[in-house]
């Protein structure tokens, strides 16, 4: 069965690991914190100034002057510190975060991705997704695997106007995850009960498929 | 110690004229120049190119100035949640340059320190790098920037003092101190201005140098934008 939100969440925090400087873009992404493996220590950092990011706030305890990049409120956690935006991306721009997760709207199979805009329908804006990606050493996308009216988003080649050119290494939709490598696309699992033959139908790319291909342990 | 306070927002806005190119911090609603703004508005000031990472919502923050079309020219990075926004950038009566949000804050950066143009990768490859010098550093492709040339930089700090010298709160600091001294005037709205001795030189964030002109704001409304919350259990 497809994965949900939450369950791609659960999967791709998996990846996070020990001492990791994690940036989360908005949707999925913002979800991964909820899933952090018990006993590795990790620091969440958003774009809009801030190191150490806790989750949201109870309810008559929100603060103005604390948001994420989503603009949602939140807390900080100990040892938690507050930065310009010229900072910030001197962070991202430098690697000092190591691990970027965001969504895309496309990925091709050489690791372009598109995630900022549809011409002539939606026009918001790229924030933060170029400086990240043109920057950062690991990137992990949280997508789905197919549109509403069921195409693939997983392409040879991007139709939308791009993010960033060969940068995405990794992806992980509601019906597998995919590698992105030399080669194209590998598929290294599939969602629980979802058929090799049905990810290769929902994949407008070429996919590498070498041996056995596992499910993915979501708990 | 040069005294930088000036009593007024009205005061503080002289100068701004129809026409001037505006730098204005604040991400989302969060550390915007909220009195400032109010003050544009009330002034009927038009034509502006404002610099600024978004665009307000539809009735707060720069969408008030939106409302009232006296934006020509928007440059910022992230411009969802605004209806009227996205009709006038449809419509074409505003224009909009959408611009990676690290090349926003180094743009600004450049301009306080007196750094003309750099190089960042952000945006090679895209549309972004259209008519844009591109160059290849250690193996890898780089745009060229240009710091921002603007009339005013109008900020907003949690504490000022008379001489200017600012500190911000939590992650209403963003795009602020970038801004302080980018432009040819800053000016700087605080929620509470003491005088200059007050605050421990230690704990500044922007010295005065970068300000030229600081004032109390009178009233902080501070909108959240998307209020979040978790249940206690």
């Amino acid at each position: 069965m497809a994965l949900n939100k939450e369950q791609i969440a659960k999967r791709i925090a998996q990846e996070v690991k020990d001492k990791y400087f994690v940036n989360l873009g908005i949707g999925i992404p913002t979800l991964v914190a909820n899933y952090i493996p018990e006993g590795i220590e990790v620091e969440f950092q958003s774009e809009n100034g801030i190191l150490g990011m806790g989750s949201f706030p109870f309810e008559g305890e929100e603060d103005a002057d604390l948001i994420n990049a989503g603009k949602q409120t939140i807390t900080v956690l100990p040892g938690a510190s507050f930065f310009d935006s010229a900072t910030s991306f001197g962070m991202i721009r430098g690697q000092h975060v190591d691990l970027t997760i965001l969504g895309a709207m496309e990925v091709a199979q050489n690791g372009d991705i598109a995630n900022w805009k549809i011409p002539g329908k939606m026009v918001k804006g790229m924030g933060g997704a170029m400086d990240l990606v043109a920057s950062a050493e690991n990137i992990i996308v949280a997508m789905m695997h197919v549109n509403k009216a069921g195409e693939s988003k997983i392409l040879k080649k991007c139709t939308l106007p791009l993010t960033g050119v060969a940068c995405v290494k990794k992806i992980v939709t509601e019906l597998a995850v995919l590698a992105i490598t030399p080669q194209g696309f590998q598929l290294l699992e599939r969602a629980p009960g979802v058929s090799i033959e049905h990810i290769i139908a929902s994949t407008e790319a070429d996919l590498i498929i070498k041996g056995e291909i596992p499910e993915m342990r979501i708990d | 110690m040069i005294n930088k306070k000036v009593v007024s927002v009205q005061e503080a806005l002289q100068g701004i004229e129809n026409g001037m190119t505006l730098l204005l911090g604040g991400f989302g609603l969060c550390g915007i120049p909220e009195n400032a703004i109010a003050e544009l508005v009330r002034k009927e000031t038009n034509n502006l190119t404002c610099v600024s990472n978004n665009a307000g919502v539809d009735n707060f923050g720069l969408g008030l100035l939106l409302q009232k079309k006296q934006i020509k020219k928007m440059i910022s990075s992230y411009v969802g949640e605004n209806a009227e926004f996205e009709r006038q950038m449809l419509s074409g009566e505003l224009e909009v340059d959408l611009i990676p949000q690290g090349t926003l804050a180094e743009r600004c950066r450049a301009a306080q320190a007196g750094i003309p143009a750099f190089f960042t990768p952000a945006g090679y490859g895209t549309e972004v790098a259209q008519g844009k010098e591109s160059r290849e550093f250690n193996g890898k492709m780089y745009l060229l920037e240009y710091a921002f040339q603007a009339d005013f930089s109008i900020i907003k700090a949690w504490k000022g003092d008379t001489a200017g010298n600012l500190i911000f709160k939590g992650t209403a600091r963003n795009f602020n101190p970038c801004m302080a001294g980018a432009a040819k005037i800053t000016i700087a709205e605080v929620e509470e201005l003491v005088e200059a001795g007050t605050l421990d030189p230690n704990q500044i964030h922007i010295p005065g140098i970068f300000v030229q002109r600081i004032f109390q704001g009178e009233k902080y409304e501070k909108r959240i934008e998307q209020r979040t919350t978790r249940k206690r259990d």
